[in-house]
């Protein structure tokens, strides 16, 4: 394999990592535009979609239904958290809502625990992408592509949905200010249910796009909270083209840190960060800060 | 007043006398809940007094408790225990501060929280810190002549050591550096207005509360001769905020309340079940809905209701 190949395989794990946390941090970043809570329990959501999937698998043998349960059912997770426990702390201090999906990361980790086991367990890629393919001289597995190319289409499925419909015009109207969108006749508090579910769906959905190459485990969920906390620190809270560059610099930087300084890797992503809040504290794509 | 210090003085009594009365294990909880205490007092000072709720403070309990594994390797004496271990987390506590109070809220929460985890990555990675297993072996030190190897030697010093702490902490939050705390935690802009360097107030707020962390991480490492790369991960940080909540923010002791509840539910319930995570987690999301003032507020309440 010559060195450019190399280069290219490598940032195409590094784009396949990158909409993996595309998918999370945009649900993290909705969640704090919409409701002003960091959603620590964010990475339990993507946890359980992952489980959610490994069963439906294991129950139909079918991946692309497990594509379309998890988020489902994690999303009716979501709205039952934010229906019972978020929505009577509204009135509170946003440090008491952090603090609240904080307790629910052990409860969620636990009840994963207790239910599935706390094996490692791997979920199998679809049978049409469990091949490689040699792209540019590299040999890439094609499930990568697969998620690759699902991660961008949807990242303009999202744009053309808060862009461009209605819905998204209520949304944004809500980012702005919650308490004039309701005024103009909106049903703000459904909004809220909705757009929480919303994100908890894709957290679950990317917790099922990440199976076949991360695989399941308990822990998962408090291991991948914190890159896809760095990507919403370095593309701005609540910006959704924030998120995506974001999620496409913090996956290269990751992916060539493991391949070219291994004895560094884990930290580089951290090194990222740290520069961007040294120059731009509101991180790219922010609002400037108050 | 009087009956207070009366109090607190049998308060005392029964903890430095407790390894007469007690087997091994509960002195072992009894000087986990003071470590611990300490921890989450000193990470008071930060959430229920300047306001700045950092998920970061495992940083410090993990550096303090790896120089002083380090340091008590090379030479066991009280400057390998304490100053060396202090010295080094108030010298991180301001370069981590230097960055974190640019800014505040949410993004606060989330700097302190990756630089912790920076730690974590950096610990678990190299060689010299012992990668994932952490440092083992490290020997107690011999301070003053006293061989702290010996139980009643070291229990005697642990109560020392983290009653100097808590006291340190007191003094704080009743100076007027304190109050000025307070207020920041009220009014970040009036505070500034009237002419206070908010962002230097709370820089050395963060240096105080890292340094006194990272004591606590180093007598941890001197209870279990051994520190590993958990120290540093997040959820350290997590479980002192919970102490802290738990006990009842702002004030002080309520820390020490939280770490006690925390460290004896988590040795009971894992006595009976292997489902203490979710047990803890949902005891927790319960204070956040229903008892926000945490334990003190609760007694709080109640002594206002008698009179």
């Amino acid at each position: 394999m010559t060195f450019l190949s190399d280069v290219f395989a490598q940032a195409l794990n590094g784009l396949a990592y990158g909409v993996l946390l595309f998918l999370l941090s945009v649900g993290l970043t909705l969640i704090f535009g919409m409701l002003d809570v960091v959603n620590l329990a964010h990475g339990s959501f993507y946890m359980l979609g992952a489980y959610a999937g490994l069963t439906t698998i294991a129950m139909t043998g079918n991946y692309w239904l497990a594509m379309l349960v998890a988020p489902l059912a994690v999303g009716v997770i979501g709205a039952l958290m934010e229906r019972t426990c978020l929505r009577p702390l509204y009135r509170r201090s946003p440090l008491d809502q952090v603090l609240l999906t904080f307790g629910f990361i052990y409860l969620f980790e636990d009840l994963v625990k207790w239910i599935w086991g706390g094996k490692i367990r791997s979920i199998t890629p679809p049978e049409a992408f469990s091949a490689s393919v040699q792209v540019f001289g590299a040999t890439v597995p094609s499930y990568r592509l697969f998620m690759i190319v699902f991660g961008l289409v949807m990242a303009v499925a999202l744009w053309l949905l808060i862009e461009r419909t209605r819905l998204g015009a209520i949304i944004r109207a809500g980012v702005f200010d919650a308490e004039m969108a309701a005024g103009m006749g909106v049903n703000i508090d459904l909004v809220f249910t909705g757009v929480f579910a919303f994100g908890a769906a894709l957290g679950g959905l990317s917790g099922v796009i990440a199976g076949p190459i991360q695989s399941a485990s308990p822990p998962m969920g408090a291991g991948i909270l914190v890159p896809a906390l760095i990507v919403v620190v370095v593309g701005g809270l609540g910006s959704l083209k924030g998120s995506l560059v974001g999620s496409l610099i913090i996956g290269q930087a990751e992916t060539f840190g493991k391949a070219w300084l291994p004895g560094a890797s884990m930290v580089i992503i951290y090194v990222v960060m740290a520069l961007v809040v040294l120059l731009r504290p509101q991180g790219l794509f922010g609002r400037a800060l108050k | 007043m009087i009956a207070r210090l009366l109090g607190l003085g049998a308060l005392v009594t029964a903890v430095v006398a407790f390894p007469a009365v007690a087997g091994a294990y509960p002195v072992k909880l009894l000087q986990e809940i003071l470590i611990w205490g300490v921890f989450a007092m000193s990470l008071d000072l930060l959430l229920g007094y300047a306001g700045m709720v950092s998920f970061g403070h495992s940083a410090f309990f993990g550096i303090g408790g790896y120089v002083a594994a380090l340091a008590l390797k090379s030479s066991p004496g009280a400057l390998s225990a304490l100053v060396v271990p202090a010295l080094v987390t108030a010298l991180a506590a301001l370069v981590i501060g230097l960055f974190s109070t640019r800014v505040s809220g949410v993004y606060f929460i989330m700097l302190t929280l990756a630089f912790s985890q920076m730690f974590y990555a950096y610990a678990f990675q190299v060689a010299w810190l012992g990668a994932e297993d952490g440092i083992i072996g490290v020997p107690r030190p011999t301070i003053l002549g006293l061989n702290l190897g010996q139980a009643t030697p070291f229990h005697l010093y642990l109560i020392t050591l983290c009653a100097l702490a808590m006291l340190l902490l007191w003094r704080v939050v009743r100076s007027p550096f304190g109050h000025v705390l307070r207020g920041i935690q009220e009014n970040e802009g009036r505070m500034e207005a009237v002419g206070y360097a908010v962002r230097r107030y709370k820089l050395v707020a963060f240096v105080i509360a890292g340094t006194i962390g990272g004591v606590a991480g180093s007598l941890y490492t001197q209870l279990n001769l051994t520190i590993s790369p958990d120290a540093f991960f997040w959820t350290t940080s997590g479980e002192a905020l919970l102490m802290v909540i738990i006990g009842g923010t702002g004030t002080l002791w309520g820390a020490v309340l939280g770490a006690a509840a925390f460290i004896l539910l988590q040795s009971l319930v894992s006595s009976y079940t292997e489902r203490w995570m979710l047990i803890l987690g949902a005891t927790f999301i319960l204070f956040v809905l229903f008892a926000p003032g945490g334990i003190v507020g609760a007694l709080r309440r109640r002594a206002r209701v008698r009179t």
